[in-house]
Order: C-alpha cells, then sequence, then structure tokens
C-alpha cells in the first residue's frame, strides 16, 4: 500500500510540473472585449477553494469589496463594488475570466484589482511588506486560483 | 455603459466629474446632526465646505463622524480618552532637561502655550525653504539648540511633544499654506494623493474620496483627513503619527511605501493636511 502511494507521488510529480508550465503566463492572456475564452490552465475550477480565495486576504479578498450570498457566512463584507449575487447568470464564464485576471479590460479605470497581472504596476511591493519585491513580481493570483473563483462565480445564479 | 464610462473618464480628465463625485455617489454627511463636544463646552468644526483647490469634494469632514457612538464617546471627555496619557507625557517632557546644552524646550519658549497655533499650520516651509513636519522642527531643536540625540519619528518621545504641542491647538481651524513657497510641495502632494500604486493600484483617492462612507470589509471609510492627529488607535493600542498612517495605507495596496520623515510623506501631508483647511484641530483624537 505505502509502496503505491510512493508511486502514485513519482508519476504525479512530472504531470504537476507539465500543467505548470502549461498555464498560460499574465501577459500572454488573451482578452476579447475584456472576455477570456480559454482556461487559464486547462485544468477544471474547483468552486470550494474558489470560496477560499474569495474571503482570503492575502489571496483574492473578493469580500473586502463586494456582497455576496455565496460567501454569507463570513462576517462584514465591505462594499466598495457592487454585490456579486447572479453573476454566474449574467456574464460567461469567459467573461468571468476577464473580470478577475483583469477587470480594467471590462470596467476602464475601475478601482477593482487585477487579480493576474505582473507588469505595469507602479511601486510594486512584496505582499504586505511594503518592501519591493526581491524577485520577479508574482500574480496575486494563481492561473488556477483563478480558475477556481471563476468556477465559483459560476455558481452564483 | 462602456462607452458612458469613457466620457465619465474624459470629465474626470477634465476635473468636471469630479466635483459631483464627493456628493453625489453616497448621502454626503456620514453622521448627520451629530456634533463634536469636548468636555461638554468646546464644540469642534467637524464638517465645513470643500477648499477651492479641492474639487473632488464638496464637503470635508473630520474622521469623528464616521465611527460609532462608544469610539466617538472616548474623545469627547479628556478623562476617558486615551491619548491624554501622551500629551501628559509630552507636557512633562517640555520642561525636562535633555542633551549637552542643559536646556529643556522650557528654557527657550516659557510656556508650552507658546505653541498655540503652531499645529494649525504644519506642514510649512521653513527657512531654507524645505517642507517640514511638526516632528522636523522639533528634532531641529533637539539636535541642534539642546545637543541631544534626534528623536525617532514613531517613538513615545516625540508623541508626547506632538500630542501636547498640537492640544494648543485645539478648536483651531487647520491653516495650511498651499500657495507662495509652499505650491511646488502641494503639487507634488496632490500627484501622490492620485497615484495608483502597489498590486492592488489604488490610489488615496480611489478610498478617501470615491469611497468615503463605504466599507472594506469591516472599516468605515472616512475622508483619511488629518485634523485630528496625533491618534490613538483602539486596534494597535497606541498613538500613532501621520506618516506612519500614510504608510500604513500605501502599504496596504501592496506597495513599496515611503518611509516617516522622508520627502514624499511631508508633500502629501501638505497636501491632506489642506484638504481639511478649516476643520477644527482636535488635540489628539481616537479612532478605531
Ligand atoms: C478594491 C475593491 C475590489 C476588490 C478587492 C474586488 N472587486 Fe470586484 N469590483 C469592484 C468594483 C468597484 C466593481 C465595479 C466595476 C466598475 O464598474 O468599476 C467590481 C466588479 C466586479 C464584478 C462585475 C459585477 C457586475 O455585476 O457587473 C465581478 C464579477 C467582480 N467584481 C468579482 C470580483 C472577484 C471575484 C473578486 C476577488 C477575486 C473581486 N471582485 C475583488 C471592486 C473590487
Ligand atoms: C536653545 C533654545 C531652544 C530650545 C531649547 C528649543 N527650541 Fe524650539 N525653537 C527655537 C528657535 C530659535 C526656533 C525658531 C524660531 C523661528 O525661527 O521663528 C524654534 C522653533 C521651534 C518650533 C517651530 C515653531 C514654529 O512656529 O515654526 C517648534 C515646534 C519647536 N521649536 C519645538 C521645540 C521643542 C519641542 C523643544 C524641546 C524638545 C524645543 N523647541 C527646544 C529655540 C529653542
Ligand atoms: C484600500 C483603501 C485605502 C487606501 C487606498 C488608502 N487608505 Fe487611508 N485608510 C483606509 C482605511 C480602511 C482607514 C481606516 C478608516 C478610516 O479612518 O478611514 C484609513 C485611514 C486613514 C487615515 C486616518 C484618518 C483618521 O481620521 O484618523 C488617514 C489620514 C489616511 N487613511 C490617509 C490615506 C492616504 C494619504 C492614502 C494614500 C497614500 C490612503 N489613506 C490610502 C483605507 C485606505
Amino acid at each position: 500500500m505505502k509502496r503505491l502511494i510512493v508511486l502514485g507521488a513519482l508519476v504525479a510529480l512530472p504531470l504537476c510540473a507539465a500543467v505548470a508550465t502549461a498555464d498560460t503566463v499574465p501577459d500572454a492572456v488573451k482578452f476579447d472585449n475584456g472576455a477570456v475564452a480559454q482556461s487559464l490552465t486547462g485544468v477544471a475550477g474547483d468552486p470550494a477553494d474558489g470560496l477560499k480565495v474569495a474571503t482570503t486576504r492575502p489571496m483574492g479578498n473578493c469580500i473586502a469589496c463586494h456582497v455576496a450570498a455565496g460567501w454569507a457566512k463570513f462576517a462584514d463584507p465591505g462594499d466598495i463594488g457592487p454585490a456579486l449575487d447572479g453573476v454566474g447568470s449574467k456574464y460567461t464564464e469567459a467573461q468571468l475570466r476577464g473580470i478577475v485576471a483583469n477587470a480594467k479590460m471590462t470596467f476602464p479605470d475601475t478601482l477593482m484589482p487585477s487579480f493576474y497581472k505582473t507588469s505595469g504596476f507602479i511601486r510594486p511591493g512584496d505582499g504586505y511588506t511594503a518592501k519591493a519585491p526581491t524577485g520577479p513580481i508574482q500574480p496575486i493570483l494563481t492561473a488556477q486560483q483563478v480558475e477556481d473563483v471563476v468556477a465559483f462565480l459560476m455558481t452564483f445564479k | 455603459m462602456m462607452k458612458l464610462r469613457k466620457q465619465a473618464t474624459a470629465m474626470m480628465a477634465l476635473g468636471l466629474l469630479a466635483l459631483s463625485v464627493g456628493g453625489m455617489a453616497r448621502a454626503a454627511d456620514p453622521d448627520p446632526g451629530v456634533d463634536l463636544v469636548i468636555n461638554g463646552d468646546t464644540k469642534l468644526v467637524t464638517r465645513v465646505p470643500a477648499p477651492a483647490n479641492i474639487p473632488g469634494l464638496k464637503e470635508v469632514y473630520s474622521g469623528w463622524l464616521f465611527h460609532d457612538p462608544t469610539t466617538q464617546a472616548m474623545e469627547t471627555d479628556d478623562f476617558s480618552n486615551p491619548a491624554m496619557l501622551a500629551v501628559d507625557a509630552g507636557n512633562a517632557a517640555w520642561s525636562t532637561v535633555m542633551g549637552t546644552e542643559g536646556k529643556s524646550c522650557a528654557s527657550c519658549h516659557n510656556g508650552i502655550d507658546s505653541m498655540k497655533g503652531v499645529r494649525a499650520s504644519m506642514p510649512k516651509v521653513n527657512k531654507a525653504g524645505k517642507l517640514w513636519s511638526l516632528e522636523d522642527y522639533i528634532n531641529d531643536c533637539v539636535t541642534n539648540r539642546m545637543g541631544a540625540k534626534a528623536l525617532g519619528w514613531n517613538s513615545n518621545e516625540m508623541s508626547g511633544l506632538t500630542s501636547a504641542i498640537s492640544m494648543q491647538s485645539r478648536g483651531m481651524p487647520v491653516d495650511v499654506a498651499t500657495d507662495g513657497a509652499a505650491a511646488p510641495f502641494w503639487k507634488e502632494g496632490e500627484k501622490l494623493y492620485y497615484t495608483r500604486t502597489g498590486l492592488l493600484e489604488l490610489s488615496c483617492a480611489s478610498c478617501h474620496e470615491m469611497h468615503f462612507g463605504d466599507h472594506v470589509r469591516d472599516e468605515r471609510l472616512s475622508q483619511g483627513q488629518i485634523n485630528g492627529f496625533p491618534v490613538y488607535r483602539l486596534k494597535t493600542t497606541n498613538m500613532v503619527s501621520i506618516h506612519n498612517r500614510f504608510y500604513g495605507c500605501v502599504r496596504d495596496t501592496r506597495a513599496e511605501s515611503y518611509k516617516e520623515g522622508t520627502d514624499p510623506l511631508r508633500e502629501l501631508e501638505l497636501y491632506v493636511a489642506s484638504r481639511g483647511n478649516g476643520l477644527s484641530i482636535e488635540g489628539v483624537s481616537v479612532r478605531p
């Protein structure tokens, strides 16, 4: 049994690496009228992981600015942006992927942060350390986290 | 809808839309009918029409108006105001000798009431043409006139002195100069105020001009005024300087922040102070 798990891990490793290199890098994401048709990873998003991303501060922290029935069990949502109920019907998956990856492609000058972007920033920091990043800038969300949030938003009917 | 937005952006560039943003976007007055009266006798001005050179706001509001009644009440009675401990410490330091010259502040300035009005005009351009904050003026005396080591910008010694000096201007209107020698610094500060920094790409205006009265999670956004500083923050249970507050707000945009006591924050301080010209200096205040 133990050996089987180890074997499984060995097999999974190269697979993981393949997935990581297959991710579309932020600068290569193609926007069409704000929408992004192609999955950033090719791996279906997980709505449960999406909930975590949406309600956790170092991640998406969508709850800081949006009310939504989807995270009603968490206290004190912010109200800088509109309530998100119904966005799964209002928008296509491609449109939501575009809004989460870089909302400025849909709503020019919006206050909503661009979650899958690595260039064009003024005084970018290293998370909330107040310091400059030591290496290349990482997007706020990974490609898979974007897919997870989009899958979660698609359940907001 | 997209077209409307583009138009709005163009108007914003012309400064047209900006005028209506402050007044229209939300019920403007954050706490209608409520006034700040301290110790039952000192009524402070917490709302005034916006200065002419601040087109983004119609009326300006003290941060005091935005918070819950319990927090508000702590500031209406000096006995329950935790910031008064800093004032007491500052008053004691005022007449305490320090440094190689054997002097205290009082040796040259006499009573601390000689500082009346000083806080209300800070920051201001010094004789050498540099923009200085109150902390810079204090440290100039500490190092060059008293022969002591400069006080840390965020130290208890400094916040004691700024608190005690600020109290001498309680009830006086914020009155910083934005013209003449101050003009170029003010312009720089204005630029910084509207610059969207960090990975979140937010400017001071994104939160404090376009969304005052709204919430970031559980925090209710004020206009980010500085007439109440130095502030006792209940969240961190300590006195917070103007620059320290700015530092934290810039950091929270996931940006490389500016250090306390640097020129960008002095310029921002001048600009933000001018957005509150006419509001009362509160002396010391209490915020969540
Ligand atoms: C700093 C505040 C802020 C954060 C954080 C934020 N948003 Fe937004 N969002 C906005 C604003 C403001 C709008 C309105 C767009 C506009 O017109 O400018 C918006 C619009 C949207 C819309 C379109 C809603 C509609 O009905 O048209 C969606 C969907 C959305 N956000 C999802 C998210 C998700 C998912 C996250 C987290 C990954 C998030 N937002 C984080 C501010 C924010
Ligand atoms: C040796 C005398 C001396 C001592 C001691 C001294 N100061 Fe000063 N202080 C001055 C002089 C002189 C000025 C400049 C006045 C001017 O240029 O108009 C000044 C200016 C200031 C100013 C600026 C006032 C304004 O209106 O611009 C502040 C604030 C100040 N001092 C605070 C302090 C504090 C706090 C202490 C004690 C830690 C202190 N000073 C100790 C002599 C002194
Ligand atoms: C993401 C939103 C956001 C941005 C951007 C932001 N702040 Fe703040 N700021 C807050 C929040 C939240 C508070 C606490 C609630 C309040 O007092 O408004 C706060 C508080 C303040 C206060 C304390 C006000 C008082 O009455 O004690 C000042 C001053 C301030 N901010 C200045 C600034 C400046 C200057 C900038 C730009 C460099 C800035 N803020 C950018 C969210 C923001």
